[in-house]
């Protein structure tokens, strides 16, 4: 389970207060909301990645409220994937692994595991540049996945790719996690998006988040 | 505007032109078989080489913390204490113009500034423990820094890491910051961040920085000749040479002096373009 109470969250004169959210293990959560309503302000301070005024963030029975970006276990994909641009695909993929001194071969396996998953097995020993935008997402996805998180949170992920990708990717999603069996907070304002993927949809009005369905 | 560049580019052409039609390739000859001038090119090569690994060894963090330590990065992590916030921007404002006084005083002062300095008790200490250094290290001739091969290397580092700094911290601020937030949610600790994932995307800049340091240390004459003095065979560099010969009326000596200078400049200058290109074609930008 995935708790958030009372998050108060202060940037600049932009506010959200009282933020409270809870997601059970594994489900696929989508948090839907206008542009600008403090979606992206949410994820990056439950990535650890913005200081909260008050409140507390549980990731099952750990609270990560002050615990740094790297200390949480979140995994997170960027709206625009953000790869490393000076990095190789695999080495990027298993950056994550290679931070928490995994062994070679469990890294090697791990890449080849996420590889398969994602179809991005011709690419690993490319650079971003060049990338297609699906490819990079897909590689974003599995930089993510790496470390086996226990939240992954995803940015608007299919919004800046054309049609047929993005059905593509959205299959993708499905499966990834179905298989990886990890919690999904994923944020977008498309409706069709929230229907064909999430288990439990949740709306942000007026700064604070209410659940819609499951 | 392209006209203005042109005449520039014509100016300069024919600053080296002209050099090189008052000297006869005969001088030329004549200066590089003199054992002052080999030892001056030489002292000029180690000189400006350590001065410029110096300062980027100082530039690179120094212009990384500067960079990362922006507006919109100080709103993150002090976003909800205004008073700290405030307090975080004036500091860092405080310590930029810190960092640039060296690139605005004149040079002479910055000579006097570093002789006022080690005449202080704490400056004759470490001049004390640089002599012991050297003599422990097997170099007894080196007698401290002021009037020494280490106070040319020092004068030079104090101005040089100040352009390397500002050249660095331009590179890093324009350098998205986000692959670097991406990878603390990795589980990559801020070093690891700093070296794996903004260093290498800084290539260029650091390159462009560490070239700037040494075309800067080369040039330098100011606080060389204040800290270091003109000592032939032991203090005197290139840009003394020029000094010194045009000071005993041997122009045509300093203008071979000064050629040298200049062929040395553009070897690495060329050097470095094309370390440059070899990186980005290797898939660095």
């Amino acid at each position: 389970m995935i708790r958030i109470s009372e998050l108060a969250i202060g940037q600049g004169d932009f506010r959200l207060e009282d933020v409270n959210l809870s997601l059970p293990d594994q489900c696929y959560a989508i948090l839907m909301g206008p542009t600008g309503c403090g979606k992206t302000t949410l994820i990056e301070a439950i990535c650890g990645l913005r200081p909260i005024c008050n409140g507390s963030i549980y990731l099952g029975n750990h609270n990560v409220t002050n615990q740094a970006a790297f200390d949480r276990n979140v995994g997170y994909v960027p709206q625009d994937s953000v790869l490393f641009p000076t990095m190789r695909i695999d080495h990027q993929i298993e950056f994550a692994l290679v931070v928490r001194k995994m062994a070679k071969n469990d890294r090697r396996q791990r890449v080849a595991e996420l590889a398969d998953l994602l179809g991005i097995g011709n690419i690993l020993k490319r650079f971003p540049q060049g990338l297609s935008g699906g490819e990079r997402q897909r590689v974003a996805l599995a930089r993510a996945l790496a470390f086996r998180p226990q939240l992954l949170c995803l940015d608007e992920p299919l919004s800046a790719l054309d049609a047929s990708t993005k059905s593509q990717i959205s299959s993708l999603l499905k499966r990834v996690h179905a298989q990886e069996k990890v919690t999904v907070l994923h944020i977008t304002h498309n409706p069709t998006e929230a229907v064909e993927l999430g288990t439990i949809v949740f709306r942000m009005v007026d700064q604070k988040i209410v659940q819609t369905s499951s | 505007m392209s006209g203005l560049g042109g005449l520039y580019l014509v100016l300069i052409i024919l600053l080296v032109v002209v050099d090189f039609q008052y000297a006869s390739w005969s001088d030329i000859r004549e200066s590089l078989s003199d054992e002052r001038v080999v030892f001056s090119i030489y002292l000029s090569l180690i000189t400006c080489s350590l001065a410029a690994i110096l300062s980027i060894w100082v530039a690179v963090p120094t212009g990384y913390v500067l960079a990362r330590l922006g507006r919109d990065a100080i709103q993150r992590h002090l976003g909800q204490k205004p008073w700290l916030n405030r307090l975080a921007q004036f500091l860092r404002h405080l310590v930029d113009t810190i960092l640039d006084i060296p690139i605005v005083l004149p040079p002479l002062v910055v000579g006097i500034s570093l002789l006022v300095l080690f005449q202080t008790p704490v400056g004759r200490s470490i001049d004390h423990a640089t002599q012991s250094f050297f003599s422990w290290a097997g170099f007894p001739g080196i007698r401290g820094i002021t009037y020494e091969i280490p106070a040319i290397i020092l004068a030079q580092f104090t101005v040089a890491a100040a352009f390397a700094i500002r050249t660095m911290r331009n590179t890093f601020e324009q350098i998205d910051d986000r692959p670097e937030l991406v990878a603390l949610t990795l589980g990559a600790r801020r070093f690891r961040v700093f070296h794996s994932v903004a260093l290498p995307q800084a290539w260029p800049g650091t390159v462009a920085a560490f070239t700037l340091a040494w075309a800067r240390s080369l040039g330098e004459f100011g606080p060389i000749l204040i800290f270091a003095g003109t000592a032939r065979m032991k203090t005197e560099v290139l840009s003394t040479t020029v000094y010194l010969n045009f000071q005993f009326g041997n122009l045509r000596g300093a203008v071979v002096a000064s050629l040298i200078l200049i062929s040395v400049a553009v070897v690495v200058l060329v050097a470095t373009r094309l370390l440059l290109l070899s990186g980005r074609k290797g898939g660095l930008r």
